[in-house]
């Protein structure tokens, strides 16, 4: 159920953080203010999990609440898998 | 025409708008980000209150006056307003670092600024030293009133200089020239400082006369407003619309970074001119849905910058088949100075980016051998260098700088671009490449060495070098090499958060490589081939 929290730590790790040690990213760390997560990178995390969880992600969901950290992004993910 | 310009037709910007004003007041001239609509009459009347504003607070011909402020019609508003009162106004980037944004404001000597409620506070709170005598807030809580509103309600109005006005006059009869500054761009600089780009109304407007040539535009055109004001894409986007009375939508920054939402932005706007760089089009062709919005009403797409990865312009080419492409090519000092149209539909074996093409009407071009200053001969590689009314006097405040990027020949002033191209009997001017450490990022200009001397502000670092490489996607992909102070340890994500505070966005590196020491040639200086193969290139 949860391989998407590996997923997004995935992609961030390998496209945001090249050669950083997983442990250093927390699951709570800040991604958009931080610089983590730029707008190029943002939106091809939203098109990694469409293609993943078979959803698609409204322009106006990609915003500082939902995709502020890895947990955040999660929880957001979980709240749309129930909806369905 | 008379000497000091007093002549009504001296190319003004702000005559663009006069003129618009005068023969369609009714006509939309603007609709912001948030819907608000303003008439050309609308536009001119505010502008002409911010001018008189300016005038009150001893403002006067030549002075700057910075803007902090996200786009909008109010920015549009003061910008017009700016350039009524016979001022410069030098456009900041209102979400960038706080000591860049205090160091352009105290570099140009704004004497006022308009400022948006929280990058003022962070100014005060950061460079208050910085702060110019007059500040003017613009927008904050809804409801309350702010400065702006006290300016629109009651300042006098300073409409256009009368033909005949004495110079004396004070307010109305404020003389114009085609020689005055206009605006200020500031771009990135190789030795860290940011260099300030000075335009003058005759720069902008022999490229705007060109454009109206090339682009034939009528009041029925709905023109893209996607470039930050800051950014030199900017100056097509405002005057071209308002010259000849057409409508413009200002595509708010956060819209700009949302490919769907901007693909419904087109569409529901019904736009018929597109203007950004590669970067926003290649990800409005992958990521901006435009299959499922079917034909829009575009007729003109135009983009400059950047090289376009031929596979995403040819997708895009597919995605919207009816209009014509041009790619424009040119730096801020000289604005566009050639021009490609691109053929259509991309053929599938293109492979090559296209070029960027013959001289645009209003310039010249030369080709110099980058050694020995001589014309190259046909074919050959050498530096562009351009001549014409639309290349830049001078960097502000940097004379030394200026007279480094400029040749005399045959009674001509000539500006070295930097950029090394190749001419094609048919196809124009092809771009090469560079020989310095400049590199294009999302269409920004930025100079490896401003980012390396903001690594070097980090206390751990005791040496920083910074490489591009080119990269499919993004274009370039920049390295940063570091090398910490012993006993200093440092992880990515901590160089990624202290460059989101000391750089702007464009500059963060995408990958940081800690090494024990920099390889150094054998003249002692950094070994940046090293660097770069030791990156894998």
């Amino acid at each position: 159920m949860n391989e998407i929290r590996a997923v997004v730590r995935d992609f961030i790790l390998s496209n945001c953080l090249p050669g950083e040690s997983p442990e250093n990213l927390t699951d709570d760390a800040a991604l958009r203010t931080s610089g983590i997560l730029d707008s190029m990178t943002t939106l091809k995390l939203v098109s990694e999990i469409e293609k993943t969880e078979g959803i698609e992600i409204e322009a106006h969901e990609v915003d500082d609440e939902n995709f502020r950290s890895v947990d955040d992004i999660v929880a957001f993910v979980e709240r749309r898998r129930a909806a369905r | 025409m008379t000497r000091g310009g007093r002549s009504p037709d001296a190319p003004h910007l702000a005559a663009y708008l006069e003129a618009s004003a005068a023969r369609s007041p009714d006509h939309v001239a603007v609709v912001g980000p948030d819907g608000t609509a303003l008439t050309y009459r609308e536009l001119n009347e505010r502008a002409a209150r911010v001018a008189g504003f300016l005038r009150t607070a001893g403002v006067a011909r030549g002075d700057r006056v910075a803007l902090l402020l996200p786009k909008g019609t109010s920015s549009l508003t003061v910008i017009f307003g700016v350039l009524k009162a016979g001022a410069a106004y030098v456009p900041i980037d209102w979400s960038g670092p706080v000591d860049r944004n205090g160091r352009i404001l105290t570099e140009s000597g704004a004497v006022a600024v308009f400022a948006d409620p929280k990058p003022l506070a962070a100014l005060t709170a950061g460079a208050p030293a910085t702060l110019p005598r007059t500040v003017v807030v613009v927008g904050g809580p809804p409801g309350e009133r702010t400065a702006w509103d006290e300016v629109l309600a009651h300042a006098p109005m300073a409409h256009a200089p009368m033909a005949d006005a004495p110079m004396t006059q004070d307010g109305e009869g404020m003389a114009r020239s085609a020689a005055d500054l206009a605006y200020i761009l500031f771009t990135s600089g190789s030795t860290g400082v940011p260099k300030g780009v000075t335009l003058t109304h005759e720069n902008a407007t022999s490229f705007v006369d060109w454009c109206s040539e090339v682009f034939a535009p009528t009041p029925e055109d709905r023109f893209s407003s996607h470039a930050p004001f800051h950014f030199d894409l900017s100056v097509l986007d405002i005057y071209l619309p308002l010259k000849h009375g057409a409508a413009l939508f200002i595509v708010s920054e956060e819209l700009g970074q949302s490919p769907k939402k901007l693909a419904h932005f087109i569409a529901d706007h019904a736009l018929t001119v597109w203007y950004s760089t590669p970067s926003i089009l290649s990800l409005l062709t992958q990521f901006g849905g435009l299959e499922a919005l079917g034909k829009n009403a575009l007729r003109l797409v135009l983009f400059a910058g950047e090289v376009f990865p031929v596979k995403h312009l040819r997708k895009l080419v597919q995605l919207w088949p009816h209009a014509d492409y041009y790619n424009l090519y040119g730096p801020t000092e000289t604005n566009v100075c050639t021009f490609a149209r691109i053929p259509v539909p991309v053929p599938e074996e293109r492979a090559e980016p296209y070029p960027i093409g013959p001289v645009c009407a209003h310039c010249e071009a030369l080709v110099l051998d980058d050694e020995d200053g001589r014309e190259v001969a046909p074919g050959g590689e050498g530096l562009l260098y351009i001549t014409g009314p639309s290349v830049f006097r001078e960097y502000w405040g940097r004379p030394d700088l200026g007279a480094r990027c400029f040749i005399e020949r045959g009674g001509k002033r000539w500006y070295n671009t930097g950029d090394v191209v190749r001419e094609d009997a048919a196809a124009g001017f092809i771009y090469a490449g560079r020989r310095d450490r400049m590199v294009k990022r999302r269409g920004y200009r930025i100079e490896l060495g401003e980012i390396e001397r903001g690594l070097y502000t980090n206390e751990r670092v005791r040496e920083a070098a910074v490489i591009a490489v080119p990269e499919p996607d993004l274009g370039v992909k920049i390295i940063a090499f570091l090398s910490l102070r012993p006993g200093e340890r440092a992880s990515v994500i901590e160089m990624k958060q202290f460059c989101a505070r000391a750089l702007p966005s464009s500059m963060s590196p995408d990958v940081f490589t800690f090494v024990e020491a920099m390889p150094r040639t054998s003249t002692d200086k950094t070994d940046y081939q090293a660097l770069v193969r030791l990156a894998g290139g």
